[in-house]
């Protein structure tokens, strides 16, 4: 029987061979939640009548959603997360040390072949590390924090070949800025998607991350990817990996998908996605000028080293208009740390950001740079939906970091190309 | 089984921000103060007009996109939303949805109208339209999420079978 990853990867931890659309019960590899979601799950593990973790060395949770606490209410729901892990025995991440997706990644807890489920719809991030990573809601959580099991349907599986070069100026944030656009929000509902071509080898392993963790905007379960050399290097970089055996999954020649859809690159466009859907996509040059009151660099789509080095980049030397705020939050520890060390921080700074410690909360609207009513907001992150940041009475587009730091600087949005002459991909 | 109640109509992609915002549903479990906010930003009035018990949600495509956060279907509920039926349903959403205990019904809604009558019959598979006096078949559900839905959400389900009994 031939086999897509995702079948491959639901049977290995299924035991038994399965094809799409079977439904299974499969072993998990890693189990994550964070404060918007662990809250949730504790009560359901409570109501379950949970006594305790399968395994405490696959659980975690992360407090990155408002974080630190902006109330005492939340704060209280802090507490109970620290208490409960502090019972269990297993680790949390807490205040500071960043976004749930970067530090999973980062701390080697989603590899290749992996079953990872995390209660958070960006879980699908890891497949760009070949980790079969998906997002549920909390009562599923609390059942595979008791059992370390859960239900799966097997997804069909969507291929996208991915070709050319990206021209200078040009990210894998437009990339896949245009597939949402061009399929829709539901265009992959259910499915999982094989991202494969020249391109993907081409890009860097940060500027896949991009692409897989926007999947769930078109509806997929995962976006997944294969292992290569950039891939090792990266877990390498993060790990040690003499004493990691890692156990790549590929599909096999043969394997049966419900499509096969090519796309060429190389004359792609800087993408925005305009209020308030993120599958309503248009090239740069359509929004061009449309003015802008905050510019918000960061998220688990877009706070990696590599995003705040193409900002710093195009703003070293410049101002940030005076009429933007202009807001960066590195996606971890880990990142803002080597950000520091690279100078890439003192630039951001110089030029006018305000950066702010590892987190969510401008994104999820929760605090640190909720707009007025009426604001426009050019944001590096994954959603635009009303409200999404706060107030539903804002606005807001969505960019690549270029397109982010080059509107910061005009205060109005801005085809980046007229500042970022751009490095190879090889650097993306 | 048969629900009754009146019908709510929401568009397309109705997202998780839209049917609970951020600003609210990250400080508090308490879900009778959430199901105060339910779909704020599309409806103001909308959870002052639901009568709790006699009412459906009834959207179109790939409803419930985005986040996910189960304070989406459980504000729903709480508010007193008997169901929501959806031409067609956003994954994690659904699966939400089920695990707490909320009906979800994938059918062609795109006759509904505001305000209409409707009974849905879940074992014939059936909602009978009585103000267009038409009738719209229903996706059945997976068997492991009918029986999930049959014990009013999963934790119930686990709690009753110590794990995932397939059929």
């Amino acid at each position: 029987m031939r086999k897509t990853i995702a079948e491959k990867i639901l049977s290995k931890h299924a035991g038994k061979e399965v094809r799409a659309g079977e439904i299974v019960v499969a072993e998990v590899d890693f189990v994550l939640a964070q404060d918007g979601t662990a809250p949730l799950a504790i009560q359901a593990f409570q109501e379950m009548e949970g006594r305790k973790v399968f395994d405490k060395d696959k659980v975690t949770f992360i407090i990155d959603h408002n974080s630190p606490s902006p109330n005492q209410r939340v704060s209280s729901l802090h507490k109970t997360m620290r208490e409960f892990s502090r019972e269990m025995g297993f680790p949390i991440y807490d205040v500071g040390e960043g976004i749930c997706h970067q530090v999973i990644m980062e701390g080697r807890h989603a590899l290749p072949g992996q079953l990872v489920v995390g209660a958070d719809s960006h879980t699908c991030t890891y497949g760009a590390l070949n980790c079969f990573s998906t997002g549920v809601g909390s009562t599923d959580l609390a059942a595979s924090l008791i059992s370390g099991k859960l239900w799966f349907k097997v997804p069909g599986t969507m291929k996208f070949i991915l070709k050319g070069k990206l021209p200078a100026g040009v990210y894998s944030k437009d990339m896949i800025l245009y597939l949402i656009g061009e399929r829709g929000a539901e265009g992959a509902n259910y499915k999982a998607i094989e991202f494969t071509g020249e391109l993907i080898n081409e890009l860097s392993v940060e500027s896949r991350f991009t692409i897989t963790n926007m999947v769930v905007e078109m509806g997929a379960k995962v976006g997944i990817m294969n292992v290569d050399d950039k891939t090792r290097e990266w877990i390498k970089e993060h790990s040690n990996l003499s004493a990691l055996s890692l156990y790549p999954v590929e599909a096999d020649e043969g394997a049966v998908y419900e499509e096969v859809l090519e796309y060429d690159f190389s004359s792609l466009e800087p993408q925005v996605a305009k209020p308030h859907r993120v599958d309503n996509v248009s090239p740069v040059g359509e929004v061009a000028g449309k003015k802008i009151d905050q510019a918000f660099l960061g998220t688990c789509t877009n706070g990696r080293l590599e995003d705040l080095r193409v900002a710093a980049g195009i703003l070293k030397g410049r101002e940030v208009h005076p009429e933007v705020r202009f807001i960066v939050a590195p996606a971890s520890k880990e990142v803002f740390l080597k950000a520091m060390r690279e100078g890439i921080i003192t630039v951001l700074i110089e030029s006018g950001a305000a950066v702010i410690n590892p987190g969510c909360g401008a994104c999820v609207g929760t605090h640190a740079g909720v707009p007025a009513n009426g604001e426009v907001v050019l944001s590096t992150a994954n959603r635009n939906f009303k409200g999404r940041m706060g107030n539903a009475k804002a606005s807001i587009y969505l960019a690549s970091p270029a397109t982010v730091a080059a509107s910061a600087i005009e205060g109005k949005i801005t085809d980046p190309r007229k500042y970022d002459r751009g490095q190879s991909t090889e650097d993306r | 089984m048969k629900l009754t109640g009146k019908a709510y109509k929401f568009s397309d992609d109705i997202n998780t921000d839209l049917i609970i915002s951020g600003r609210y549903k990250f400080s508090t479990l308490d879900m009778k103060e959430l199901a105060k906010h339910v779909m704020e930003d599309v409806d103001p009035e909308f959870s002052q007009k639901v009568k709790p018990g006699e009412s459906f949600i009834v959207a179109g495509r790939n409803f419930g996109c985005g986040s996910s956060r189960e304070q989406a279907p459980l504000a729903i509920k709480e508010a007193g939303v008997v169901a929501v039926i959806a031409q067609s349903f956003a994954r994690i959403f659904y699966r939400n949805a089920v695990n707490v205990g909320l009906t979800v019904l994938e059918g062609d809604t795109g006759g509904i109208e505001e305000g209409d009558c409707l009974e849905v019959d879940l074992e014939k598979h059936l909602i009978r339209d009585e103000d267009k006096k038409k009738e719209i078949k229903i996706k059945p559900l997976p068997e492991i999420m009918v029986r999930v839905l049959a014990e009013g959400g999963l934790a119930a389900y686990f709690k009753k079978y110590g794990g995932f009994k397939l059929p």
